[in-house]
């Protein structure tokens, strides 16, 4: 309240102020203001001090400020203190005065400004309202003349309904007359057509005739007959019997038919029986959740017995009897498909993988294990070389090593026979020992070395054997032997001790050529046979004359298609 | 594949007699009588004008001649070449003239033609036919059957095969009716009437045991009578459009094929006498089992390698001449359609010709706005097997009596044979060109005679040895 009161009495101030003509609004500078006072000095003069400051001192007290001087003594000596305290008072109102006044005019400022956007947008807002009425108007009067349209077209759409009414009238009418015209031009036709008849008939045209020199025979040989109810009646005899032929021969197709399909569906029928029922019983044991199944799998058989019944009786109750119990299995088996289906699935998607990977590996292993093997038979080969050759190596000559071959062609194949056995046994029983012995080696260490001897022993025994010096066909049999235990073992640096030793004997070393004679791979120089090499030659001849004409064959049936061939060829005559 | 020299014939009159041992042609008004294998002229009548018709009797024995201007009609005889038959129907016309089957009978369809001058019926110069009645003639007796209201139709009589029956289309008191009449002694065996507005044709099924009936092209309805007149079914595949164009029945008649002006064919079965299936022809061939060849025409270059000098000098004549071969086209294959004329009667569209092979197994169907093209369906697999796309409208096609090979021809100088191994395209070997108009095959399925406007030919074919010779090459 203090404050309002003080702007009211700011407001006043001013107003009392307002009364001065000099007094400016906007700028109200102390220092002007002061020129003002001292130019115009009207208030107060020394005359007229003492009114001046009761004056003022009225002035004062209406507006709530302390006495400038004392009431009592109108004498008017001025309180100083007072005075100065009224003026700082009033100084600083009129500062604050001054500072509201700035506020209040930005305050008015700003709105003004506001006013004017204000007023901008209610001029916008009033243009945005007239144009959405000019457009409602133009909307309504467009609505108003669709309207019409709409009130014209369906005018329009009656009448032609109408029209159409009136054409499908006249159409059917039409049609009617055009039968009716039509019937009774026909009836017309016929009348003349009767009338013509019986013209021609009357006239007895002449011209109406059939000339013949002879008449002929029936192309039948028979005599024509009469015709009488007998040759009616043994015609629609002949009639039905045709018929009936027909019929029984078309059921007779149909028989087989049936028959042919009831046959498939047996046999369908037993193969899903003999399909379903394994799997139930195996299916029994392991999983329950077939239980929902197993029922039906019980009395499988007995379906399949009735359905067999069925079959023969062909009858309507049977036959559904059949259908119904072909479903069911049929179900069934859709049910187990699905079910492999997914099984199938899972077990591809699980082990896809992991089954390439083996796959590969053991691909690789065999392929290694086979290098091996290749390696082992070439080593063998290149042995089994050697040895013939130091076997050949003996004093007496080609011919007479070969004569003597053959001559022990046949008792050497009977002892190999017998030896070949003898090895088996020996293989085996070698192979046992060496189980035995790779067993004793880990158990019993000590062991080794009499084992070892044994078997130097065993060795050196089967390497007198070998030498070619004191039995030819036992070193055969013996050298038969690598190759028998090629896979199992591969003591290959004892061999080749073993063969490396004849070996250094100083003879003439023969070519493979010989080696091949001796063997009887190659016949002799001097034998009348055709040389193998001829042979060869003639073989390869042949098939590359064969692949020539192969080639050629293709290359014609390229050349012609069945299409231009045929007209090319086929248009001389 | 042989061929015979040229020979003249007139109105596409040539005809091979049913036992395969004679050739009958006429040239204007004579009838020159071959023989098939040597082609020698084995006889020569002289009819009293030229002749419009020319038939063989089922025994061989005979053959009618029929002059259609002059209502006449001559009949020949192999054995007795002296003898001689003379039938004159009148003044009423003759329209139509055929053997019965037995050989001794001849069945004229007579007709009055009453013009605006003789009858003045009609303001305008218009004339009426009025089928009047089929006249049966004998020629083992004097008698002379008639048989009343016959129906000028499509196919308005129809033999059995086996000959024994004969189904006759009649109109009586603006109704449709079927006689059945035994041909033997010409006795009315059924006489019903059929459920049709226009009855357009008869046709018995192969086994005589059926008769098909089919309304005019306004209507698509086909009824099937027992040979005792009752009715088995009727079909009808839609309304309100053009119907039925054309019918065949298998050779077993176990098919019967119904081509219509909605270019497809439907095929009935013989036990429901339900469809069993329809065959589209569409514009656009996109079925994958099916082979389309086209012929591809190329113009013969002179010194061609790989004709001999003979044939350069037999071509030499045309030197335009082209050579063709088939191509398989890569599906789909976009066949050329032709629009049919609106406004014009009998449109251009729509199955016009089936024929089955004689195994039943094939049938082969021409589209009207696909002139130019074959279709040869497996009635087996009831699938499209293949598309014979010629460079010219086809003009003929023709199974042959023995073997499931198909022969047609375009009007081109040349003969092209379908078979399931594949399709060949033959030029006729003849001095100038030989538009082949029409070909028939002889009934032992060795030989075709070709016709052009004015020429036959024959072309024989190789033995069956000689063909799975070429097949394999």
């Amino acid at each position: 309240m203090a404050e309002s009161s003080l702007e009211s009495s700011n407001m006043s101030c001013n107003s009392s102020r307002l009364m001065y003509p000099s007094r400016n609004h906007t700028h109200s500078s102390m220092p002007l203001s002061k020129q003002s006072y001292s130019v115009l000095s009207a208030f107060c003069s020394e005359g007229n001090i003492t009114q001046c400051i009761s004056y003022i001192n009225q002035e004062m007290s209406s507006l709530g400020f302390p006495a400038l001087c004392n009431e009592l003594d109108s004498g008017g000596d001025l309180k100083a203190v007072s005075v100065l305290n009224n003026m700082y008072e009033l100084l600083q109102l009129h500062r604050r005065s001054l500072r509201a006044l700035e506020e209040l005019e930005t305050e008015q400022l700003k709105s003004a400004s506001h006013l004017e956007h204000l007023k901008l947008c209610n001029s916008r807002l009033k243009e945005q309202l007239e144009q959405s009425r000019r457009e409602s108007t133009g909307l309504c009067e467009r609505e108003r003349q669709l309207q019409m349209k709409v009130k014209s077209l369906q005018n329009c759409l009656k009448n032609e309904k109408e029209e159409v009414q009136k054409l499908q009238n006249i159409i059917s009418s039409r049609a009617s007359q055009y039968n009716h015209d039509m019937k009774r031009k026909e009836r017309e036709f016929s009348k003349l057509k009767e009338r013509l008849n019986q013209l021609l008939i009357d006239k007895k045209d002449k011209r109406l005739a059939i000339e013949v020199l002879n008449y002929v025979g029936r192309s039948d040989g028979k005599r024509s007959l009469w015709k009488t109810g007998k040759t009616e009646a043994r015609n629609e005899g002949e009639m039905y019997q045709t018929l009936l032929n027909d019929y029984e021969s078309r059921q007779k197709e149909l028989l087989v038919e049936n028959a042919e399909l009831k046959k498939v569906l047996q046999q369908m029928k037993k193969e899903m029986v003999s399909i379903l029922s394994p799997r139930k019983h195996s299916q029994k044991g392991e999983t329950i959740d077939d239980s929902l199944e197993l029922p039906g799998s019980e009395n499988e058989e007995e379906v399949c017995d009735s359905s067999r019944e069925t079959l023969e009786l062909s009858c309507e109750h049977a036959r559904e009897q059949l259908t119904n119990s072909i479903r069911q299995q049929w179900r069934r088996l859709k049910n187990h498909m699905e079910k492999l289906d997914n099984q199938a699935s899972l077990v591809q998607n699980g082990s896809l993988g992991d089954n390439e990977v083996i796959s590969r590996k053991s691909h690789e292993e065999t392929v290694e294990k086979l290098k091996l093997e290749i390696q082992q038979c070439k080593d063998f080969i290149q042995t089994q070389q050697q040895l013939w050759q130091q076997q050949l190596s003996c004093p007496c000559d080609d011919e007479t090593a070969a004569l003597l071959n053959d001559c022990y062609m046949l008792e050497e194949k009977e002892r190999l026979k017998e030896e070949w056995k003898l090895f088996d046994e020996q293989k085996k029983n070698f192979e046992k020992e060496r189980r035995n012995f790779t067993e004793a080696a880990i158990r019993l260490g000590h062991e080794r070395k009499a084992f070892e001897e044994d078997r130097a022993m065993w060795l050196k025994h089967q390497f007198l054997n070998m030498t070619p010096f004191l039995d030819r066909n036992k070193s055969q049999s013996a050298l038969k032997s690598p190759e028998a235990s090629e896979v199992t073992v591969a003591p290959e640096s004892q061999y080749h001790n073993a063969f490396s030793t004849p070996k250094a004997a100083p003879a003439k070393i023969p070519s493979t050529a010989d080696l091949y004679r001796t063997l009887r791979l190659l016949p002799d120089h001097g034998s009348p046979r055709s040389q193998p090499k001829n042979g060869n030659w003639q073989d390869s001849d042949v098939i590359l004359s064969r692949d020539v004409s192969a080639k050629s064959g293709f290359l014609g049936a390229a050349d012609c298609s069945i299409y231009s061939l045929v007209g090319t060829e086929s248009s001389p005559n | 594949m042989n061929f015979s020299e040229v020979f003249k014939h007139t109105n596409q009159l040539c005809r091979v007699s049913p036992d395969g041992k004679y050739l009958a042609t006429c040239v204007q008004y004579r009838l020159v009588v071959r023989d098939v294998s040597s082609l020698q002229i084995l006889h020569l009548y002289t009819c009293l004008d030229q002749v419009t018709c020319m038939e063989w009797s089922s025994d061989s024995q005979f053959i009618l001649c029929a002059m259609y201007k002059r209502a006449l009609v001559q009949v020949w005889s192999l054995e007795q070449p002296d003898w001689h038959c003379k039938i004159d129907e009148g003044s009423a016309g003759l329209v139509s003239s055929r053997w019965s089957p037995d050989g001794r009978h001849i069945l004229n369809t007579t007709e009055f033609h009453v013009s605006a001058e003789s009858g003045g019926v009609a303001p305008a110069a218009r004339q009426l036919s009025l089928p009047l009645r089929v006249t049966v003639w004998s020629l083992c007796s004097k008698s002379v059957s008639y048989i009343k209201y016959p129906k000028a139709c499509q196919k308005g009589l129809d033999f059995s095969r086996d000959g024994r029956y004969v189904a006759l289309a009649e109109r009586r008191d603006c109704k449709d009716h079927v006689s059945v009449f035994v041909c033997d002694d010409w006795q009315l065996l059924r006489h019903f009437e059929t459920d049709t507005q226009d009855l357009a044709g008869v046709e018995w099924s192969p086994n005589g045991c059926v008769l098909a009936v089919w309304d005019t092209c306004l209507e698509y309805r086909v009824l099937l009578y027992s040979l005792d007149g009752r009715l088995l079914s009727t079909y009808s595949a839609y309304e309100w459009c053009l119907g039925i164009k054309s019918i065949a029945w298998s050779p077993s008649s176990q098919f019967l094929a119904i081509g219509s002006y909605d270019e497809k064919v439907r095929i009935l079965n013989h036990i429901t006498w339900k469809k069993l299936i329809e065959f589209e022809h569409p514009a656009t061939v996109s079925n994958s089992k099916a082979v389309v060849y086209k012929e591809m025409e190329r113009r013969h270059v002179g010194g061609c390698d790989d004709l001999t000098l003979h044939h350069q000098i037999t071509l030499g004549g045309s030197l335009f001449n082209t050579q063709s071969k088939y191509e398989i086209c890569p599906l789909p294959v976009q066949i050329p359609v032709v629009k049919p004329d609106p406004d014009r009667a009998n449109p251009k569209v729509g199955i016009s010709s089936m024929a089955f092979s004689v195994d039943s197994r094939y049938l082969a169907t021409k589209n009207d706005n696909m002139p130019s093209c074959v279709w040869v369906w497996d009635i087996q697999r009831l699938r499209l097997l293949a598309v014979l796309e010629q460079t010219a409208p086809v003009r003929c096609f023709q199974w042959d009596p023995r073997r499931p090979r198909l022969a047609l021809c375009t009007g081109s100088s040349k003969l092209y044979i379908w078979s399931p191994a594949g399709c060949i395209s033959v030029p006729v070997p003849v001095e100038g060109s030989f538009p082949v108009q029409s070909l028939s095959w002889h009934s032992s399925g060795q030989a075709l005679i070709l016709l052009s406007k004015e020429h036959l030919c024959l072309c024989y074919l190789e033995t069956e040895a000689e063909r799975g010779d070429v097949a394999s090459s």
